[in-house]
């Protein structure tokens, strides 16, 4: 086992650049989930670990050692694909056994570590299938099977549960942490789920268009996203962003001007912002937002949507920003149309420079103490 | 209703293929049947006599003849020397081409071009290459006694060469149809398990492969017993070599053309449609069993 290593490392696929200037480490035994939108370049990355694409610039590390020119055969790394590639004309064993013969282990030994991985996954019924005779979450544990047979340094997974029902991917989910931490491989796991990201990763990697915004464990990144990507990205519904300038009311106070009402801002944030005239996009959780006589910003209902435990009111500003707000199903529900006032405690409240890159203020603003916090329903 | 409807497009199915069938049925499938009772008649001593009923003597002549024998022997060595050689080549230059490399297409167009090539030129061309004056082989100190084209040992394997080449291009088609239709993935999976470039194409990519090779296999057999040009142009009944290289169509030609007994030529025909019908027939029970479909 060892750590990987992207050190400034940069694709390009003719004149796009899919990864740029990725730095990012994976330590030995972690599991870290690299967590984007469709496109971002999370494939390429793990391409690039795996030796299926060669790093124009910068340098990709296994275990302390430059791996640039070494090629996919002798990486030593397990990568389970997103389409999960079995090999279609042999069966489940012989998939599973593949990686064994190349690397020369003798037959007994072969054997007895299909047997294992078989048993560990619950295939050992299905040795004899060919792919084709298997469900898409069969086919998903045989690719799992094929990666952990061979005790690599490094298991790479390309949104292994992009292909399976809701139930099954919940489940699987819970395997895989629990295999990995069984193994205590290096895994590099890839997801454009957030949920999938927050449960599982020891710590997550966000990117978007090949540049990492941020490394964190999920629940710092979902208090203190260092930018308005990261905000809107990890959470569900993600954080209502609004548009807001900074200005220094009577007695001194700041607030801020969201659609004609003002919103209060606690003082380092402002001051950290530019002071008075500052452009600036507030950040607030959903949960965070209330509906009451008590708030501040004036909003319509536009959506009421009932999910169960929890009602999202999605209202809609004076300038058409749109709020989403979280309540408890057994709070009184705001109808279709009505007019309301939002209020959002000055402690909750994110401040983001008008580029998106977060307002740093000391510790303790911005940060949003909430008890059994809602990240992921 | 729905039954109507169906009615109604079944109607319109039918008659969509008309056209194409009735082409069929006066090219290929009345001189298909008509050729069973040629096979039957005796053709005249003279042209323009009536041919007499002969019934199956003639088939029993025709295949006991020491000419069909011959040609029987060089059509299947034929057979053997171009189809494994067609499809491997062919196998081999689609995979060369399969690498995304700046310039391919280049490469792609010269390796499929043989598929435009008429069989009359590319003979030519051969021709002038094997000649014995000025050709390549004696540039390159090569000089076989009597010229490779009369040589009773070499005459068939050159035609097989020029066979072959003539193949290469439906080959490589094929074949590279065949290989795009393969997911990168799986090459890749196979790379990452540790798998070396060698390992890859004959544990992976060839049993993909199989029924891009198999059907090319029924296809180049069927070639190969149909070839008839280069013999016609290079050979003809004239040169010293020349029931060596006496292909079965050709016979049928000269049958016709020279001996004028087409009840004869008629028996060579069935024989030669029978040949590939078995032989094809024999490839789907034995090979396709082999062969791994992917999902
Ligand atoms: N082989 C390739 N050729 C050209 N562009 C590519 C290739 N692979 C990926 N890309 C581009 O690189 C970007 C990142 O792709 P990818 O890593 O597959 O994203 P993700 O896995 O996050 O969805 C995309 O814009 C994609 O179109
Ligand atoms: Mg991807």
């Amino acid at each position: 086992m060892a750590g990987v290593a992207f050190r400034e490392a940069t694709k390009r696929f003719g004149g796009a650049v899919a990864l740029d200037r990725l730095d990012l480490e994976v330590g030995d035994g972690e599991l870290l989930v690299l967590l984007g939108p469709s496109g971002c370049g999370k494939t390429t990355a793990l391409r690039l670990v795996a030796g299926l694409e060669e790093p124009d610039d910068g340098a990709i590390e296994i275990g302390g050692r430059v791996v640039n020119h070494v090629e996919a055969k002798d990486r030593d790394v397990a990568m389970v694909f997103q389409s999960y590639a079995l090999y279609p004309h042999l069966s489940v064993g012989r998939n599973i056994e593949f990686p064994l013969r190349q690397r020369g282990f003798d037959r007994d030994e072969r054997r007895r570590r299909v047997a294992d991985a078989a048993s560990t996954l619950g295939l050992s019924e299905l040795l004899d299938r060919k792919p084709r005779q298997l469900s898409g979450g069969q086919r998903q544990r045989v690719a799992l099977a094929r990666a952990i047979v061979r005790e690599p340094q490094a298991f790479l997974m390309d949104e292994p549960l992009s292909n399976l029902d809701a139930a099954l991917r919940t489940q699987t989910r819970a395997d895989i942490v629990a295999l990995q931490q069984q193994l205590g491989t290096t895994t590099l796991y890839v997801t454009h789920d957030q949920v999938e990201a927050m449960t599982m990763g020891d710590r997550i990697a966000v990117m978007d268009h090949g540049v990492l915004q941020q490394v964190d464990r999920p629940q710092a990144l979902y208090d203190r996203p260092a930018n308005t990507f990261v905000a809107r990205f990890v959470g569900s519904p993600g954080m209502n962003l609004l548009p807001a300038t900074l200005e220094q009311g009577a007695g001194g106070k700041w607030e801020a001007q969201v659609a004609g009402s003002a919103l209060a801002v606690p003082e380092t944030a402002a001051t950290a912002a530019g002071g008075a005239g500052a452009a600036l996009v507030l950040g607030v959780r959903p949960e965070h937002v209330g509906i009451g006589p008590h708030g501040t910003v004036d909003a319509t209902v536009v959506i009421v949507e009932l999910l169960g435990a929890e009602v999202h009111v999605a209202c809609r500003l004076g300038d058409g920003t749109n709020v989403i707000v979280r309540q408890d199903a057994a709070a009184p529900r705001p109808a279709h149309g009505e007019a309301v006032r939002l209020a959002v405690a000055p402690a909750s409240l994110h401040v983001f420079h008008a580029s998106g890159a977060r307002v740093e203020s000391g510790a303790g603003v911005g940060h949003a103490p909430v008890p059994g916090e809602g990240a992921t329903p | 209703m729905s039954r109507r409807r169906r009615v109604r497009e079944a109607a319109l199915g039918y008659l969509l293929v008309l056209p194409a069938l009735c082409v069929f049925a006066v090219f290929v499938f009345y001189p298909f049947a008509q050729n069973f009772r040629l096979a039957l008649f005796q053709a005249p001593p003279f042209p323009g006599l009536p041919s007499r009923y002969v019934g199956l003597h003639q088939v029993g002549q025709v295949l006991t003849s020491s000419s069909f024998l011959e040609s029987l022997v060089a059509t299947v060595l034929f057979v053997v020397m171009v189809v494994p050689a067609g499809l491997l080549i062919g196998l081999l230059l689609a995979v060369a081409a399969h690498r995304r490399l700046r310039g391919m297409a280049v490469y792609r167009v010269i390796f499929s071009s043989t598929v435009v090539t008429s069989v009359a030129v590319s003979a030519l061309v051969f021709g002038t290459l094997m000649d014995p004056v000025v050709g390549l082989l004696p540039w390159l100190g090569l000089n076989p006694s009597p010229p490779i084209l009369q040589n009773t040992t070499w005459a068939l394997p050159a035609i097989a060469v020029m066979a072959v080449w003539q193949f290469l291009g439906l080959s490589f088609i094929v074949m590279s149809a065949g290989l795009s239709s393969i997911p990168e993935e799986v090459l890749e999976a196979a790379r990452v398990d540790g798998a070396s470039e060698r390992t890859v194409f004959w544990r992976v990519t060839v049993p993909l492969l199989s029924p891009t090779i198999f059907f090319g296999t029924v296809v180049a057999t069927i070639y190969a017993f149909q070839t008839f040009g280069q013999v016609d142009i290079l050979i003809g009944p004239t040169n010293a070599a020349f029931e060596h290289v006496n292909l079965l169509v050709y016979n049928i030609l000269n049958t016709i053309e020279i001996a004028r007994t087409t009840g004869q030529a008629a028996v060579l025909s069935i024989v030669l449609f029978l040949l590939t019908l078995g032989v094809t027939l024999l490839q789907l029970r034995l090979v396709e069993r082999r062969v791994h479909y992917a999902q």
